[in-house]
């Protein structure tokens, strides 16, 4: 089931350099959502921006939802504006949630950025399944990483060494599992700019591990209507998938990850 | 007072004007949380062609100033697939069908249609135009009169069901199109498909979509899509189905007004899909409003009595 429906703002923050998060509540969402699926919102009323905008849910408490955001284009300076008790359009939970089953003992979070928005919900859901569960967030600096002391077993990498090892995500994960030894019994989720996916794609395949990503990218509708969110795929008898109705949570191994539209052309 | 907003063309019984446009409402069973598409005055389905199609590659759509770009590429399942999962699923909800057919000659326009004729459940053809023809080096049939002449004949000849082109307004002047159209038998033409539009990233200097240009929607094009159809209503006496940034009721009175019978819901859509449905009571309660009974008497009932010295000035 899926929802459209007007809620109120409960708060918005920033939480780290140029990183916001939204608050509103919604007891139906909430009760039907999955991890790794994403909202679908309207900043606000007018026709520009004229389309929605996809969040992935970022923590659940209750009826609570939160998302976290960048402000940086026309949409999320509107969101980064809203004040308590302002209304909200959101149309959900939409997309495939991530698979949580399968043969192995550890989930390792792999986030770079704003990829951490799917992560907490994710962590407890594994936790939750008996998993263990190691957060792995890289970010430019100090300044730009969601410190969050509910994030399970975290690990921090930053470009400049401000905060955690100095070194890029990827790296960091190389770094965890030489230390770690547990090759055989992980899965990998990420989430992040299309580079690290790349990179960490790469990684995985020379070590044979197992990974699923979750996708970023533009979206018309979110479900499925206009055709507008193709990536294309290795095998199968479709060429192309849809990130808002197949995804955006998905088997590595299935994507053609050149495919994806970098940022920003 | 009793209100009808039931539109009868050719043989198909629209229970009011709101239809959703082609590409964007899918194959009208994407979104059942959303809207019951019985409510609708009927489906305009996804292009379908000879053969499914992949599509364009990534990136497919950018957003604009209240519109967007697209180059979906007429990406579908095919007939085969269409005839045999899509409709009979559609026919279950109770939608009233128009099948929007994509092809690259006239042969293969003529193949899809007379492989749904075969079929029970379906209301009509609408006819994409804006598609490139083989025969003529792949410059749009949508862009050549004599092109869109031919395959109404064709197609009409094929058929006793509702016909309608649907026309692209890309070119200098639509009311000839409109014109051969009629002539050849066509029992509506849908005005617009979308205009061409593009748009870069000045960092980059790349294009945002794919194809460079793309199809332009949304209300941005409201004004000139309505222009469009004022142009084509002079030009013929079959009836209209306005399409064009039509996100509102009020947006659709107006091509009512200006004489279109029939409206389509595009771009809006992706942003509530179950607009139809709404706008379609919001046409009911300007009826309820202005005492009007039935929509023949709203259709085409634009007063221009006060402009005559701009007509005679040739602003027509
Ligand atoms: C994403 C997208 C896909 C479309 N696909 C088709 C199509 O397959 N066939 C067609 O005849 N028109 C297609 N159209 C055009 C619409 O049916 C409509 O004519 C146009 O978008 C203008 O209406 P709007 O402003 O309400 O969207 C498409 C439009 C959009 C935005
Ligand atoms: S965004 Fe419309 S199909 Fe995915």
């Amino acid at each position: 089931m899926m929802y459209l429906e007007t809620v109120a703002v409960d708060y918005t923050k920033e939480v780290a350099e140029n990183v916001w998060v939204i608050g509103f509540r919604s007891a139906r969402i909430t009760e039907v959502l999955r991890p790794g699926q994403f909202l679908n919102i309207k900043p606000d009323s007018s026709y520009d921006p004229l389309l929605r905008r996809a969040y992935s849910v970022h923590r659940v408490d209750g009826d609570k939802i939160e998302l976290i955001y960048n402000v940086h284009g026309k949409g999320s300076a509107i969101f980064a504006a809203k004040r308590p008790g302002d209304p909200l359009d959101v149309m959900g939970p939409l997309g495939v949630p991530f698979r949580l089953d399968g043969k192995f003992k550890k989930g390792i979070l792999v986030s770079g950025g704003l990829g951490i928005a799917p992560m907490p919900i994710l962590g407890e859901a594994l936790h939750q399944r008996g998993y263990d569960v190691v957060n792995i967030h890289g970010a430019r600096n100090a300044s730009m990483i969601v410190q969050d002391d509910r994030l399970r077993n975290p690990h921090y990498a930053t470009d400049d060494g401000s905060l955690g090892l100095h070194s890029n995500v990827v790296q960091a994960v190389e770094h965890y599992l030489d230390r770690d030894h547990s090759n055989d019994s992980v899965r990998l989720f990420a989430c992040g700019p299309n580079k690290m996916l790349d990179s960490l794609t790469e990684f995985c395949a020379n070590r044979d591990l197992d990974l699923k990503v979750s996708l970023e990218c533009q979206m018309a509708c979110g479900i499925g209507i206009c055709q507008g969110c193709p990536v294309e795929m290795k095998r199968g008898n479709r060429k192309y998938t849809l990130v808002c109705m197949h995804g955006p949570n998905y088997d590595v191994g299935d994507l053609v990850l050149e495919s994806l539209p970098t940022e920003h052309g | 007072m009793s209100i009808s907003t039931e539109i009868t063309i050719r043989n198909v019984t629209f229970k009011n004007p709101v239809l959703t446009a082609s590409g964007t409402f899918g194959y009208g069973l994407e979104s059942p949380d959303y809207v019951d598409v019985s409510q609708l005055g009927g489906v305009v389905t996804k292009s379908i062609s000879r053969k499914p199609r992949d599509g364009n590659p990534p990136q497919r759509i950018a957003e604009t100033p209240a519109g967007m770009l697209n180059s979906i590429g007429l990406a579908n399942v095919g007939v085969d697939v269409f005839l045999n999962e899509k409709l009979p699923a559609l026919r279950k909800v109770n939608a009233t069908v128009i099948v929007n057919i994509a092809a690259s000659s006239i042969e293969e326009y003529a193949y899809v249609l007379e492989r749904c004729e075969e079929h029970e459940g379906i209301g009509g053809y609408e006819i994409n135009v804006s598609c490139p023809n083989v025969k003529d080096g792949g410059l749009s049939f949508g862009t050549n009169c004599p092109a869109v002449a031919e395959m109404t004949r064709e197609l009409r000849g094929r058929t006793e069901k509702l016909l309608a082109i649907k026309l692209t307004p890309n070119v200098t002047s639509i009311g000839e199109f409109a014109h051969v159209c009629e002539a050849e038998g066509a029992d509506a033409v849908s005005c617009i498909n979308t205009f061409v539009g593009m748009d870069i990233f000045v960092d980059s200097r790349r294009p945002k979509i794919a194809t460079i240009t793309g199809g332009f929607s949304g209300p941005a094009i409201l004004p000139m899509a309505l222009a469009k159809v004022y142009e084509v209503r002079k030009a013929v006496s079959i009836p209209i189905i306005g399409i064009g940034g039509i996100t509102t009721a009020e947006d659709a009175l107006k091509f009512l007004i200006v004489g279109a019978s029939l409206v389509q819901v595009g771009t809006a859509l992706f942003i509530d899909p179950g607009a139809g449905p709404t706008i379609a009571e919001g046409i009911v309660a300007y009826m309820e409003r202005n005492g009007i009974t039935s929509l023949t008497e709203l259709i085409g009932s634009l007063d221009t009595s006060l402009q005559p010295s701009l007509i005679a000035a040739g602003w027509e």
